[in-house]
């Protein structure tokens, strides 16, 4: 059998839906029928939440000190930054996609979870050199509750941007928000932490963002679905 | 007009609050809505109710659609959520039901048995996995573009194709098969 002789059985039309049915929809729908403001343009809310990674990260870390990039070279700031930028762009992009319906997406959520985790457990042994460990899990941490308590903040303005949306996938929505959120905290750090130990940064600095996007997944998943408009 | 810029056209009347316009798609798009749920190994009973759940769902996102994008991708990944959450809640239940008694096979009637020489749709399409028989709903029986399927199921063009050969694979087996009993 040849691949039109099945296209021609696949075409066979429609059966027609019960009129009564369409009618009772047409009732419904028209019932609460309002003009709706559609949303604004993807890239203007991409933009917002560039602002928010960006606004929150710098004014934690002038908060806290700015320490961390005073300890780095030239070559590292170089290195770091743009990677995170990289990533927090990424982010944003795929929480707006997730929320537009039949958006085009370059990755899934889990995806960039995984991409963004992965990208700095191969930067940060290439960047740093101190494989000592000192105060590891007290100073780890600290660096990890500073991190999460900035994704905290982050999380809550991306969910005010994104919210208008509509996520059919609510869990992939939260692991996308909270995956940019986690890179906030990550941010904080690079521009606050002085510690510059390798094992440091590859757990407790890198761990902000799992801890982030897992617990937003969890979140959303578990919220009742918006009732918009 | 083209039928997918006529769509485009309705989209944007009905964020407007047109309700000639909500009639209008709920007329047109329905009956492919309510195929592609029954070509889901849906029963007729719960297609309606997928199809009503589905244009509630439309109706609370309307402002998400992008005026000038087209409607199916947008539409389907709505109508796709509601069917995977539908699976997700038959499944919680069946877990929970426990079959007492076999059911007794009815017999084929003569008639039916002869007419079933091509089989309709569904029967063709029920032996493929859910994400074949998804992507070949949607390409053949919706007449989706490859990149309409990709952002309805959220996934590359690459992987659509590859489901759609895949699943014209075991189609073409199935109908061979169909073709030589009735030989």
């Amino acid at each position: 059998m040849k691949d039109p002789e099945i296209d021609h059985i696949l075409n066979q039309p429609a059966p027609a839906v019960d009129p009564a049915l369409l009618a009772r929809i047409t009732a419904s729908l028209g019932a609460s029928l309002a003009p709706v403001r559609p949303l604004p343009a993807p890239w203007k809310l991409i933009a917002l939440l560039i602002l928010i990674w960006s606004a929150t990260a710098s004014a934690a870390s002038v908060l806290l000190g700015t320490y961390g990039i005073a300890h780095l070279s030239l070559p590292q700031t170089a290195a770091i930054f743009p990677l995170l930028t990289a990533l927090a762009i990424l982010s944003a992009s795929l929480s707006v996609a997730q929320i537009i319906p039949g958006s085009r997406q370059l990755l899934s959520p889990r995806l960039l979870l995984a991409t963004a985790c992965a990208a700095l457990l191969v930067l940060f042994p290439l960047l740093f050199q101190d494989y000592t460990i000192t105060n590891f899990l007290r100073s780890g941490n600290r660096c990890l509750t500073a991190g999460i308590s900035v994704a905290f903040p982050a999380g809550l303005l991306a969910w005010l941007v994104l919210r208008r949306g509509y996520a059919v996938n609510r869990a992939a929505a939260g692991l996308a928000a909270g995956t940019l959120a986690g890179l906030t905290g990550v941010t904080m750090l690079e521009l606050h932490c002085p510690n510059l130990e390798v094992f440091h940064a590859l757990l407790w600095h890198t761990a902000v963002i799992p801890v982030s996007a897992l617990a937003s997944a969890a979140v959303a998943a578990a919220w009742p679905p918006l009732e918009t408009e | 007009m083209h039928p997918d810029i006529e769509l485009e056209a309705l989209m944007s009347l009905y964020q407007q609050g047109d309700s000639a316009a909500v009639g209008l798609l709920i007329h047109r798009l329905s009956p492919q809505l309510q195929r592609f749920f029954l070509a889901q190994s849906v029963s007729s009973r719960y297609a309606d109710d997928l199809l009503q759940e589905t244009w509630m769902r439309i109706h609370q996102a309307r402002h998400t659609y992008r005026p000038g994008q087209p409607v199916l991708p947008w539409l389907y990944a709505i109508a796709r959520h509601i069917r995977v959450d539908h699976f997700r809640k038959q499944h919680r239940s069946d877990v929970r039901e426990l079959q007492v008694e076999e059911l007794p096979e009815l017999p084929t009637p003569p008639a039916a048995a002869a007419a079933a020489t091509v089989p309709d749709i569904e029967t063709l399409l029920a032996d493929l996995p859910a994400s074949q028989r998804e992507v070949i709903c949607m390409l053949k029986i919706s007449g989706m573009s490859l990149e309409e399927v990709a952002r309805a199921t959220s996934s590359s063009v690459g992987s659509v194709k590859q489901k759609a050969h895949r699943a014209y694979d075991k189609l073409r087996e199935r109908l061979s098969g169909y073709a030589e009993r009735t030989q």
